[in-house]
């Protein structure tokens, strides 16, 4: 995902004509990832330059426009897992579990940055690393140790196929306990969090503007290091299967992969899953 | 669909009584719990808010013990293949062990509660048991359904003991806060109040949603 | 019965990158026996419980008794008796509960749990948890709960590997010769098998590495699959 990404992403784009369903092939990688670099540049620049210094916090108050996006884009990185967790149930195409496991993966990270930077504030603003009475921080860690089981559970089942089923049906449920979690926490806590996600409107002009100019760099940010993920994932794939295929006959006696939480991608299924006219 | 239901839970029920695996256990941990509060609480008695939160924390603790147990004798005695080879709806199992483990909690209240009136609770439960009943019920309905789902989430799994408990303590928080909050003004010592209305309501979203989800997503926990 | 009791044709299965079955293709008709050999981690057990609808396959088309697998596979349910590895009964139950359980779960009655009971000689001993008693008597009532929906199609996992040769005898009207129900039989003896085989399956690392009618097949080929 470092250096060598621009010539891998281009490589992927020429060997392998995307037979559509774009997202695993590498195509508007670069796009994508000029456009993260100039929006994220955009919004530091807002909030270093041109958003005010707000009155009762001061400077550590900048934090806001990072740690708020930043647990805004994993939750609904969560909760679109779920959405794509749905789909592989449905289609039984693993592609989407694939895409599942990365939007969930990376919400973890993302996750974990918005833990962090939420506890610094805190610090900074109300004297201690952790409150428990503001709701959206609270029930972000009980929905972040609920996925932080996402990988253990994978990693505990062997079968590639039933590891795939099981954490789609986990994705599902954890998804749904997002809101469901929210709501519970939030009616028993007294109110103490700044309104932030109902209030962007009660913001100053300048304010609202960065903080969506950050939230916008912050989600472009998620999806292009999921299609970065989706993508090396993909072309690691099709590079075993072509080992594969040059071994020939002593197929059988390679040796076994060490066991994975990553759900693996095997081109063959994924193409014959295709050829079977099965939506994808 | 109904005679389904029934002839698992007949053999839920037989398996149980055979082997006494789930229930007792449950309610001795309950009250073994209550004696470690005790000590480490260093309190004859609680109230209000304490202890609510004590109540509700054992008596999630002792139902994961039945989640944990739950779905063990069939995937070790190939009971999954057995239902599966037989024309019928696939969701009668999950209500049935659904209400297999309501059964079990009900009987470990049964234990517990008075256990806890008996050991712990300051003031007498008296008038505030029809409204206490109908709160663990509400609370019920919820770990019944999250718990047959995550039983069965982990039980074909490597470490199903340990990822049974992890991945039902935080989807049961919701349970937790809604049942304490509402339970908690039962036990206060000075003008005890009936539940919150609030409290319900999340009980009952809580129970209507993922109700839902595990009649959805069950299936799919079945196959191989 | 004109349509045949398999039908398949390409089947694949894989196991994360491994294929665990790759274009398998056969077709049995109503009655007759097929005989699957091949050494350990061959694919027997895989394509055993592909036909029984407990797996689904990943590629081809499977016909069980004239219904598509997966998309019908609630057709297949019902019709099919499976007795694998796994003798599928609860050890505290007695061998009359674990049967009435799967009695009641196909909407079968208890006359036919007590002639079968009986079928297996299993009569005395009824009434007993099942971990008390030994290995070949569970294996009998194992061949009683497979066989206690009447199925038309038996998918037999060595069969008769915890049996001892007074007991096969017993067991032969059911799930042997005798039967006249189709059989898939996976099987570890050329002789026996072979006796036994209408049509001869022999598969290796999940392809099929011999397929033909057992007047065709000598021990001889069956060995060189396990070389």
């Amino acid at each position: 995902m470092s250096s060598p990404s621009r010539p891998a992403s281009g490589a992927a784009e020429t060997s392998q004509r995307p037979r559509g369903g774009g997202a695993l092939y590498g195509s508007g990688l670069r796009t994508l990832s000029i456009a993260t670099v100039a929006v994220m540049t955009l919004g530091l620049a807002l909030v270093f330059f041109y958003a005010p210094l707000e009155a009762e916090q001061g400077f550590l108050q900048k934090i806001f426009y990072v740690h708020v996006p930043l647990a805004i884009v994993a939750l609904g990185g969560f909760v679109i897992g779920g959405l794509l967790a749905i789909q592989h149930l449905r289609t039984r195409d693993p592609r989407w579990d694939m895409r599942s496991y990365v939007a969930i993966h990376m919400s973890l990270i993302f996750g974990v940055g918005a833990l962090i930077t939420g506890s610094i504030w805190a610090k900074g603003s109300w004297g201690h690393w952790w409150v428990w009475n503001e709701p959206t921080l609270v029930s972000f860690l009980i929905v972040f140790l609920l996925y932080a089981t996402y990988q253990p559970l994978r990693f505990a089942i062997e079968d590639p196929e039933r590891q795939a089923r099981y954490a789609s049906v986990f994705a599902i449920t954890a998804g749904a306990f997002v809101p469901m979690n929210f709501i519970a926490v939030r009616l028993s806590t007294a109110y103490l969090h700044p309104r932030v996600l109902g209030g962007t409107s009660s913001l100053p002009g300048s304010m609202a503007l960065t903080f969506m100019v950050c939230l916008a760099g912050i989600a472009l940010l998620f999806a292009t290091l999921c299609k970065y993920e989706l993508t090396a994932k993909h072309t690691r794939a099709q590079v075993r299967a072509l080992r594969r295929r040059l071994a020939g006959e002593s197929a059988t006696t390679q040796a076994r992969r060490p066991r994975s939480a990553a759900p693996t991608l095997n081109p063959a299924a994924t193409m014959s899953a295709r050829a079977a006219g099965r939506p994808g | 669909m109904r005679r389904t239901v029934a002839a698992l839970l007949r053999k839920e029920l037989l398996v149980e009584l055979r082997t006494l695996e789930s229930v007792p256990g449950m309610s001795l941990f309950a009250v073994t719990t209550f004696v470690v509060f005790h000590f480490a609480l260093n309190r004859s008695s609680v109230e209000g808010d304490l202890a609510s939160g004590i109540l509700w924390v054992t008596l999630l603790f002792a139902a994961i013990l039945g989640v944990n147990r739950l779905f063990v004798a069939d995937a070790d005695q190939g009971g999954f293949d057995g239902f599966l080879l037989a024309p019928v709806d696939r969701s009668a199992m999950l209500v049935a062990k659904a209400l297999t483990l309501l059964a079990y909690l009900v009987v470990l209240e049964l234990v517990a509660v008075p256990a806890f009136a008996l050991l712990l609770l300051g003031p007498p439960l008296g008038g505030a048991m029809p409204d206490l009943v109908g709160v663990l019920l509400l609370g019920d309905l919820g770990v019944a359904a999250v718990g047959t789902l995550v039983a069965a989430l982990a039980v074909r799994t490597r470490a199903r003991d340990l990822l049974g408990p992890l991945l039902a303590l935080p989807l049961l928080v919701p349970i937790v806060i809604g049942g304490a909050r509402a339970t908690s003004p039962l036990f206060a010592l000075a003008h005890p109040a009936g539940p919150a209305a609030r409290w319900l309501l999340t009980l009952g979203l809580y129970d209507l949603v993922f109700g839902l989800i595990a009649y959805a997503v069950f299936d799919f926990l079945l196959e191989d | 019965m004109s349509v045949p009791a398999l039908e398949v044709e390409g089947l694949a299965r894989h196991y994360g990158e491994r294929e665990a079955l790759s274009d398998v293709s056969l077709t049995l008709g109503a009655g007759q026996t097929l005989v699957v050999f091949g050494p350990n981690g061959a694919g027997k057990t895989t394509l055993l419980r592909v036909l029984a609808s407990l797996l689904r396959p990943h590629a081809g088309e499977v016909r069980v008794l004239g219904s598509r697998l997966p998309d019908e596979a609630w057709a297949v349910r019902g019709r099919v008796g499976l007795l694998g590895h796994e003798p599928l009964l609860y050890r505290e139950l007695t061998a009359r509960e674990n049967l009435r359980y799967h009695a009641r779960l196909h909407g079968v009655g208890e006359e036919r749990v007590t002639e079968l009971l009986e079928a297996v000689a299993m009569t005395g001993r009824c009434n007993e948890p099942l971990r008390t008693l030994s290995r070949g008597m569970v294996q009998r009532v194992a061949v009683a709960r497979a066989v206690l929906h009447d199925p038309l199609l038996l998918l037999l996992d060595e069969p008769t590997s915890n049996l001892d040769p007074a007991a096969v005898e017993l067991v032969a009207p059911l799930i042997g010769r005798g039967s006249p129900r189709t059989r898939v039989i996976c099987s570890h003896d050329p002789g026996g098998g072979l006796a036994q085989a209408d049509l001869v399956l022999g598969l290796r690392a999940g392809r099929p590495a011999l397929l033909r009618s057992a007047a065709q097949v000598t021990p001889s080929d069956i060995a060189e699959l396990y070389r």
